[in-house]
């Protein structure tokens, strides 16, 4: 098998060298590829789109089919843990600890639940929360990388930044929570339906902006026909950008969040890392 | 500007999403939801389809970006042929597979109507891009949720068949990714009209080489094309049923699809049969495809994995129709694109609804079934009658064209192999009849006999078999009209 | 030999690319464990994105965001100072995907692991054919 790889991975190798043979060198500006689409989308976008940042454009605008599509991908991701994962059977058995005295207690009917508060807190079976530097570390944290995601999500057409990156840093302040204080912090704060439902919406702002394009007599995903709803004068396309960007954001940070949660905890929602 | 031609793509996605809503609201709205979408692809798929016969083909810009700046619809026969396929047999199969839906995955039915859907935009996306990585990306989006759905299948071993068909899928696609890279930098485009008419004056160059052969294996990797077959069977028969029958007679044949399509829009035939010489190779390769996957398909002892055998040896037909390099080769190609969808979809329909009365399809499980289910095996009998080519059913014709194209070129090994598998097919499928007519029917399933309705498959799934079985004869009388009006015209 | 020098320094990007390439896709076929096929996957993924970004590369040329003084009327953008936008975009649509892929094969390990307790291949087969 390792003999057969070799041969594999070398026969490739060589014909995509072959390939790079004729490349023009690295850098040249003059090379095929930067100048026929790409110098149009360096010269024209800010006058048509009125957005400074080329590649928002191109990737919402110019190339939004695309880039609907794979939000559409990300989409799928998440629906296909879900759907491998998810176990919705009730567990076994539950860990608490009796907080004035550290005493753990182990409840073996999964029936009996102990109300958690300021007695008992619940506890995972092999995942021990950090310390208390480390939750007051995050907690004062996560408010300002939420506000940094929304930034970078809002200021996308801009600077560099936008809805995948925006959502990424978004979810990954929730999974922050979760690795800080424990998974059960965060699903109490963010109810899988919610997670389910943003996940869909998220996409559908995206398609649904495409859409009513298409009765306001444009083709779809034409933002320029949206002038007539949204008063923005020439940056109607921008708007139109900033629109779809808040909807990638809003699915990215969904599908992050349930992507961990299900593998974490093996699809039960209760504990894991 | 009407929108029909966007319609086919996004009336199935955006149903899709809703449906991905109404998991958490009221997840029995799921199943109408999905099935509106489709129902409007059909309608919008079949209206382009007409237009497309009487006015030529039709261009739809994305944004109103004009191509090579956006992205761009460009529907002509070929693709107007192949969409109304995928969307009709994707609007069939959802409503035969419904109580398959809910025997298999009772608990999540919502979620899995939304990867369904995504999964048939993906195809229907694939098949009407005109954009080279616009069709990565929506063959990342079928691929995605065809791996999810194996996934579900056979607890023990879906999973497994899962994660080898990702990392199968993965070289695949990541090749096809590539090879746009490479064309890319040699023009600069990504719109397959205009790469076209830059590479047409090129046609030297060691990147466009590359290029051609990455895109090419990456296409014949997600095809399946023999020796690289490897994931189908297990993909296809640990899957469920409804996946089984809609990824079956679809996602190859879309995948032939992209081939023909690079084969004549990208690259060109200048480039293919007068500069490369290589199509002697490619149609030895699938000869031996062809004998392969039949003689693989004789030693299987499940109908499932048989069937998925021979839809390997049936992607041998047409990738060496296709590569004969003639009109008549490549009319019987595309001539099976969509008999050997119709074909293969009506054994599956067959096989599906064996399944959901008794789990089991290995050979011998199936005895008697004739008596207990005599409307399934009709349907099975005359899909397998047209498999193996007996006139008039729709198989018959397009072997003809190939066999007609072999010899016109001269390929005789390849008009030996279609002859052979014929053979091959026919001896598989009396097998089955045999043990499904003559032998008798194993203990304990006497008294059901007695009430034989009973045993028969919903009438949901009995009306779409009806419907799946008049279009094979109807494809089959009608061949030379289908002939006339799309392919000749489309192959200029 | 020192021509074959100039081809290497002048691309040594692409080769690059290729190297890291071949490195993954040899994990994902010779490697037992499913995760380092998983890794090799992205290894190979990733491999791809270095080759696009590198074909958008200009000499002189800077991020594709528009210079504050270009914005004012009848400024000229010039195409050779920004480098080329689709590129990124492009690459933007396969980290997704990548990202999407190594996801659900993550999922799907945990699938496996919990069935059959062993990522190990050869293992597998053994528990497959028992």
């Amino acid at each position: 098998m390792k003999l057969l790889a070799f041969i594999v991975v070398s026969l490739t190798g060589a014909l995509l060298l072959y390939g790079t043979a004729e490349f023009p060198d690295w850098g040249d500006p003059n090379s095929p590829a930067s100048l026929h689409v790409s110098n149009y989308y360096i010269e024209k976008t800010y006058e048509e789109t009125h957005a400074p940042n080329f590649v928002t454009a191109v990737v919402t605008d110019y190339r939004g089919f695309d880039t609907m599509f794979e939000t559409a991908v990300i989409f799928c991701a998440g629906l296909g843990c879900f759907l491998l994962l998810r176990d919705f059977r009730e567990k076994k058995e539950y860990f608490y600890r009796h907080i004035p005295t550290g005493v753990i207690l182990h409840v073996k009917d999964g029936k009996k639940k102990i109300t958690t508060g300021k007695e008992f807190e619940y506890m995972d079976k092999d995942w021990v929360p950090q310390d208390l530097i480390n939750r007051t570390a995050c907690r004062i944290l996560i408010p300002f990388i939420q506000i940094y995601a929304m930034y970078v999500v809002a200021h996308g057409d801009y600077s560099p930044g936008g809805g995948f990156q925006g959502g990424v840093i978004f979810g990954s302040s929730l999974i922050l929570l979760a690795i800080s204080y424990d998974l059960q912090t965060l699903v109490e704060r963010i109810r899988e339906k919610l997670l389910g439902i943003l996940a869909a919406t998220g996409v559908l702002i995206y398609a649904g902006i495409a859409a009513i394009c298409m009765p306001m007599g444009g083709n779809f995903l034409d933002y320029g026909k949206l002038a007539p709803l949204l008063p923005a004068g020439s940056h109607v396309r921008a708007l139109g950008m900033l629109g779809v960007e808040i909807g990638v954001g809003i699915a990215v940070m969904a599908i992050m969040v349930i992507i961990y949660i299900n593998i974490v905890s093996v699809g039960r929602h209760d504990e894991g890392l | 500007m009407d929108n029909y031609p966007v319609l086919i793509v996004v009336a199935p996605f955006m149903t899709a999403l809703f449906a991905g809503l109404f998991i958490w609201i009221e997840e029995r709205l799921s199943y109408p939801i999905v099935l509106t979408g489709l129902a409007v692809s059909v309608f919008s798929a079949v209206n382009v389809l007409l237009r497309v016969i009487a006015s030529g083909t039709i261009q739809y810009n994305m944004a109103g970006w004009p191509p090579p700046i956006g992205i761009e619809y460009r529907i002509d026969l070929l693709n107007a042929m192949v969409l109304c396929l995928v969307s009709g047999v994707a609007f069939l199969n959802l409503i035969a597979s419904y109580r398959s839906v809910q025997q298999e995955i009772s608990d999540r039915t919502g979620a899995y109507y939304t990867v369904y859907n995504l999964f048939i935009t993906g195809l229907l996306g694939v098949t009407i891009t005109g954009d080279l990585f616009n069709l990565y990306v929506l063959i990342e989006i079928t691929s995605l949720t065809s791996y999810a759905q194996v996934a579900m299948g056979d607890r023990d071993r879906g999973p497994l068949a899962s994660l080898n068909y990702i990392f199968i899928g993965v070289i695949g696609a990541s090749f096809y990714l590539l090879g746009v890279g490479y064309l890319y930098m040699f023009t600069g485009s990504l719109n397959m009209v205009d790469v076209a008419v830059i590479i047409k004056d090129s046609q030297g160059s060691s990147t466009v080489l590359v290029a051609f052969i990455l895109c090419i294996l990456g296409v014949w990797i997600k095809m399946a094309l023999f020796p690289m077959h490897v994931w189908l069977p297990n993909a296809y028969s640990y899957s469920p049923v409804v996946f089984s029958r809609a990824v079956a007679p679809l996602m190859t044949k879309v995948m032939v699809y992209v081939m023909i399509r690079l084969m004549i829009t990208v690259f060109g035939y200048d480039y293919l049969f007068q500069k490369l010489q290589i199509s002697d190779a490619v149609v030895w390769v699938a000869t031996i495809a062809v004998l392969a996957g039949g003689i693989m398909a004789l030693a299987q002892k499940n109908l499932k994995k048989m069937l998925a055998y021979i839809i390997v040896c049936e992607i041998g037909y047409m990738v060496g129709g296709a590569w004969l390099g003639n009109r008549l080769g490549m009319t019987g190609a595309i001539l099976h694109i969509m008999n050997d969808a119709l074909m293969t979809f009506a054994l599956f329909l067959g096989v599906g609804n064996m399944i959901y009365r008794q789990k089991s399809v290995d050979l011998t499980d199936l005895r008697g079934l004739f008596g207990k289910m005599p409307w399934t095996m009709g349907g099975f009998v005359l899909a397998a009658l047209s498999i193996i080519g007996v006139p008039p059913t729709c198989g018959f014709f397009s072997k003809w064209y190939l066999l007609l194209g072999a010899f016109e070129k001269g390929a005789y090994h390849f008009a030996a192999a279609l002859i052979i598998s014929s053979l091959i097919c026919a001896v598989l499928f009396f097998r089955v009849f045999e043990i499904c007519f003559f032998e008798p029917m194993p203990h304990g399933h006497e008294n059901l006999h007695s009430h034989g309705i009973i045993e028969e498959a919903p009438v949901s799934m009995l009306v779409v078999s009806g419907i799946v079985s008049f279009f094979l004869i109807f494809a089959g009388l009608y061949s030379g009209t289908i002939v006339n009006t799309i392919i000749l015209p489309f192959l200029g | 030999m020192s021509d074959l020098l100039s081809l290497i320094i002048a691309k040594y990007n692409y080769w690059l690319y290729v190297i890291l390439m071949m490195i993954g896709l040899y994990a994902m076929i010779a490697k037992n464990n499913l995760i380092k096929k998983i890794v090799g996957m992205n290894i190979f993924q990733t491999a791809i994105i270095l080759f696009y970004v590198s074909i958008g590369y200009k000499t002189n040329a800077t991020i594709p965001i528009i210079k504050s003084a270009d914005t004012g009327h009848g400024m000229v953008v010039r195409a050779a100072d920004y480098i080329n936008p689709l590129t990124s975009c492009l690459m933007l649509t396969a980290i997704v995907v990548s990202v999407a892929t190594f996801g659900f094969a993550m999922a799907l390990t945990v699938r496996i692991y919990r069935r059959y307790q062993t990522l190990e291949e050869d293992e597998l087969r053994m528990r497959l054919s028992e």
